[in-house]
């Protein structure tokens, strides 16, 4: 109990809050002293007491091999995901071989005349530059399968998201049933739907297709449901009192006055789908993830980024020509649409008479070797032995010890009521008792699941490597946020680890800090620090410039200026980049099972790995309940329904 | 082109009419979009096997006029794929009794395919500078002795016995508590990440032990000492939590869905005959592993000096 009261103190704001604060820690402290004694005389252990826990083993590897010996003649097989997975067969076959027919030069008319009408000839450039560099990389047949994959999910998506955003915007009932759902999968790491999926459809493009559907629709979902509901309330009186139907003011009205929201949702999807186009390739998926998978198998980076640069330069291309697209600078003529069909025809039939609808085998670029070796170079030189601040193994291996291991076993050290009561008074001090709730019933879940001790180790290297994540990014972004060029630098250094896919950087990691935790911790941040760096960035700059001038006119340093006016002020906004830092380190978790990292992320993917749906889906949930309880204990209150995303 | 497309759609739509839709009865959608006729292999984690996978789609597609497609599954799922017919072969296979048992001897949706020439081993080792200068560290009982000199930051105070691919067979958990052995297992989570690590620790002539299994291109790269378990005796792995003794040595097995092995004409006869060398497969392996070749160029390599042992497969 001690622990707990001492903490708590640093962990408030100071001011206004404080009174309240106070009024929560006495309740706290009130539930704590009749509520632990009982526990602790019940149960007393140091890790989760065995008699609370439920094993799901029996049920769940029952339900596996129901589905294994009768997908093949139950009816709901044959007569319903059956169809579900021919439909998708037929559409990606559909949208393959138009792209294979209208050849390289087709698609990539299509691609920059699109670019043009909806964003402007700078980005059509750009998304000529992007599709000639694939065919280039000698990924062109690649990147289609990728390409015909995404079009489909990324339909899928938007009107399965559409639908239930629909539902949720109108409806308040559906709203609060909705809510809770598309917020566990938001934090439910991509490879947790991968095994179920399988299961019931199989290695292949379905199952893929589908797991990427489950992933990339709740974005747009929200955002649907947002848009709806944050119509101006006037515009709608004003439409109702001409005598509309329901229906007519929703197609008229609101759907148009969502049309931010609706594009920024379409954005987001596109970019959550291709994100999943690697990890969907563990279970068939094909295209560029497939690519960057078998390299992996002869530990060859260079071919992986080869497979993975055409990922990175799809996302950056859909997300600037949507994002353009969300901001509207553009005319929209209709003819401008026709030149740009037109000129797509006459691109297309032009390959097709020249007789070069595949990419030149001539026309390639091995960039594999000299990338091989400029990674080769880096970790021989780096790896150990540098003077005076040691090689990167060295640092490594302190982090492990003086770092991972004592949150570790401090945790696990920890009786499992004070982990709770810990969670709660955290989550009561940031949030609201709902919160403080949700993240008490999610923590108490996993012990519950019988996976406490795993998850306190996977909690710890979360923590560590979210310490690590928001040191540097914090610094970046302070960096960036005073200096235009700086920020002008980092934005594609940004965007290119945002979208790489992790399973690129795996080996040069593991070629740095060799295998455990470290590594696991250092693909984290990589992944995490992008988002950090802007959400900072931004909430420094949108500091009210008039209190930055009063305070340089008070004489304050530079350095002043930034403690005690642009932090303070930006609170909000780095609240969010922690919030967010928790979420996406978590969201890695899994990927950093494949260098060592253990616990929680090595069993989910042990469980696929093995088919064991067992072991895999209880790990799976046990991530998603942490990241439910990180989200809560991270969440300040501020962010009520309505008021933004 | 584009009229074919929309033929090829069409047929896919009749053939699925109404009725039941057999899940097993569906293709990739990228197979077949050269309208040839097309054989799906599933590729493993390791590079031997996809030695095996680079030759076998190089002499379909040159000499028998098939299109491959090859799919990367890891061992487990294979067999659910294969079962499924979204796979039509597995060409090497470690051993998966269970896996057997269900699809082979019960739903027989899977038929066996005959060995693959190869004979598969999994044991621990330690790298051979490291066994030269302590040639008793290749027996388990001393093994204890140099934990401190085997420590790692992950291992904390006990000697580091490095495992690997989630997806491989292992006892080491239980053999490091049965033979009471002062380590722990890492598990490095993927063979890459293992790989690296080992060659990382190579550079600097570092020692290590890790789980590690021969056939392996590695071996010529990164020369590896056995260290001697208990012997292995038939059964003495059947209770997974009361190992004591060695791995066995396994002749790897081919495997084919059995719809494809029936009607699967020239290309199933082929891959039923298929068999070759550990030393072939090596060859094959350090090609595309280590002057990192493309599989195809490493295939086409070893068909061109090898033509008296691929013929025998095509007759």
């Amino acid at each position: 109990m001690a622990t707990v009261t001492a903490s708590t103190p640093r962990a408030l704001p100071t001011g206004l809050l404080k009174h309240r604060a106070v009024h929560k820690l006495l309740l706290i402290a009130l539930a704590a002293a009749i509520l632990v004694p009982l526990a602790n005389a019940q149960w007393a252990s140091g890790s989760w007491p065995a008699a609370l826990t439920v094993d799901l083993t029996k049920p769940l590897s029952g339900a596996s091999d129901w589905i294994i010996d009768n997908r093949d003649s139950h009816p709901l097989f044959l007569y319903f995901f059956g169809y579900v997975s021919n439909a998708v067969v037929i559409s990606v076959h559909a949208v393959y071989v138009v792209l294979l027919g209208a050849g390289w030069a087709g698609v990539t008319a299509l691609g920059a005349l699109v670019a043009w009408r909806v964003a402007g000839v700078r980005l059509a450039l750009g998304t000529t530059a992007a599709f000639l560099a694939c065919g280039l990389l000698g990924m062109w047949v690649p990147t289609m399968q990728t390409l015909a994959l995404m079009v489909v999910a990324v339909l899928a998506s938007v009107v399965v998201g559409v639908l239930l955003g629909l539902a949720a915007g109108l409806s308040g009932r559906m709203d609060r049933i909705l809510r809770p759902v598309l917020d566990t999968m938001q934090v439910m790491p991509a490879y947790a739907y991968l095994l179920p999926v399988v299961l019931v459809f199989g290695m292949g493009v379905p199952a893929a297709v589908l797991a990427t559907v489950v992933y990339a629709a709740p974005p747009m979902a929200r955002l649907t449901a947002l848009g709806l509901q944050c119509a101006d309330k006037e515009v709608l009186e004003a439409v109702e009192s001409l005598g509309t139907t329901a229906r007519q003011r929703l197609l008229t009205a609101r759907i148009p006055l969502a049309r931010k929201e609706l594009l920024l949702g379409l954005n987001q999807t596109i970019m959550m789908a291709l994100s999943m186009a690697v990890i969907a390739s563990v279970i068939g998926a094909a295209g560029l993830g497939d690519r960057v998978y078998q390299a992996l198998a002869s530990v060859d980076v260079g071919a992986a980024l080869a497979a993975g640069i055409p990922i990175v330069l799809l996302a950056v291309v859909l997300d600037r020509v949507t994002g353009a697209a969300g901001d509207g600078t553009e005319g929209h003529g209709r003819a401008g649409w026709a030149y740009a069909l037109a000129g797509t025809v006459v691109v297309a039939v032009a390959g097709r008479l020249l007789g070069r609808l595949d990419w030149p085998d001539s026309w390639t670029l091995n960039i594999a070797e000299p990338v091989n070796r400029a990674v080769d170079w880096m970790t021989n030189h780096l790896y150990s032995g540098v003077p005076v601040i040691g090689g990167t193994a060295d640092w490594a291996g302190h982090f492990t010890t003086w770092v991972l291991d004592p949150v570790r076993d401090g945790l696990q050290g920890l009786p499992w009521w004070s982990v709770l009561l810990i969670v709660a008074t955290l989550a009561w001090l940031i949030g609201t008792w709902r919160t403080a709730l949700t993240a008490v019933l999610a923590m108490a879940a996993i012990g519950v699941l019988g996976v406490w001790t795993p998850a306190l180790d996977t909690l710890s290297q979360v923590l560590a490597a979210v310490a690590v994540t928001l040191v540097l990014g914090f610094a970046t972004a302070v960096a960036a946020a005073r200096s235009d060029r700086v920020e002008r630098m980092l934005r594609p250094v940004l965007d290119v680890f945002q979208t790489m896919p992790q399973f690129v950087y795996l080996i040069p990691v593991v070629a740095l800090f060799g295998v455990g935790r470290a590594p696991a911790a250092a693909a984290a941040v990589v992944y995490a620090l992008p988002a950090v760096v802007r959400i900072t960035t931004q909430g420094l700059r949108q500091v009210d410039p008039a209190a930055m001038e009063s305070s340089r006119s008070l004489g304050a340093t530079s350095w002043q200026q930034l403690r005690q006016v642009q932090l303070p002020l930006a609170r909000p906004a780095l609240l969010l980049a922690v919030n967010q830092g928790v979420v996406l380190v978590l969201a890695v978790v899994v990927i950093g099972g494949l260098v060592g990292g253990g616990a929680l992320g090595y069993d989910t993917v042990f469980g696929l790995a093995q088919g064991d749906l067992a072991t895999g889906l209880v790990a799976g949930a046990a991530i998603v309940c942490l990241g439910l309880m990180l989200d809560r204990v991270t969440q300040p209150t501020e962010r009520r329904p309505g008021k933004g995303a | 082109m584009r009229v074919r497309a929309i033929a090829g759609v069409g047929a896919l739509l009749l053939l699925t009419g109404c009725g039941a839709a057999d899940m097993t009865k569906q293709a990739s959608p990228f197979a077949n979009a050269q309208g040839a006729k097309s054989v799906t292999l599933s590729v493993q984690s390791w590079v031997g096997a996809q030695a095996n996978v680079a030759v076998a789609q190089y002499l379909l597609e040159h000499k028998l006029g098939y299109h491959v497609d090859t799919v990367r599954v890891d061992e487990v799922p294979a067999w659910d794929a294969l079962s499924q017919g979204r796979v039509d072969a597995i060409l090497e296979d470690w051993g998966h009794p269970e896996q057997e048992q269900r699809y082979v001897k019960d739903k027989k949706t899977i038929t066996a395919g005959g060995g693959l020439g190869v004979t598969g081993h999994i044991g621990w080792y330690v790298p051979t500078y490291f066994a030269k200068q302590h040639p008793d560290v290749t027996n388990w009982k001393n093994l204890n002795k140099y934990a401190s000199q085997l420590r790692t930051a992950e291992s904390g105070g006990k000697g580091q016995l490095m495992d690997g691919s989630p997806s491989y067979v292992t006892n080491d958990k239980a053999l490091v508590k049965n033979l009471d052995l002062d380590y722990q297992v890492v598990f490095a989570g993927s063979e890459a990440a293992q790989i690296t690590q080992m060659r990382q620790f190579a550079k600097e002539k570092k020692p290590f032990l890790t789980y590690w299994y021969a056939p392996q291109w590695l071996f010529e790269k990164v020369p590896m000492t056995e260290v001697k378990l208990p012997p292995y005796k038939e059964g003495c792995d059947a209770d997974p939590a009361k190992v004591a003794c060695a791995y066995p040595h396994t002749p790897l097995q081919k495997y084919l869905n059995t719809d494809f092995a029936k009607s699967g004409g020239k290309a199933a006869a082929f891959l039923k005959k298929f068999k070759w060398t550990t030393e072939d497969q090596n060859q094959v392996s350090l090609m595309i592993a280590d002057q990192k070749l493309t599989p195809e160029e490493a295939a086409k390599k070893w068909v061109d000096s090898h033509p008296s042992t691929w013929k025998a497969w095509l007759s």
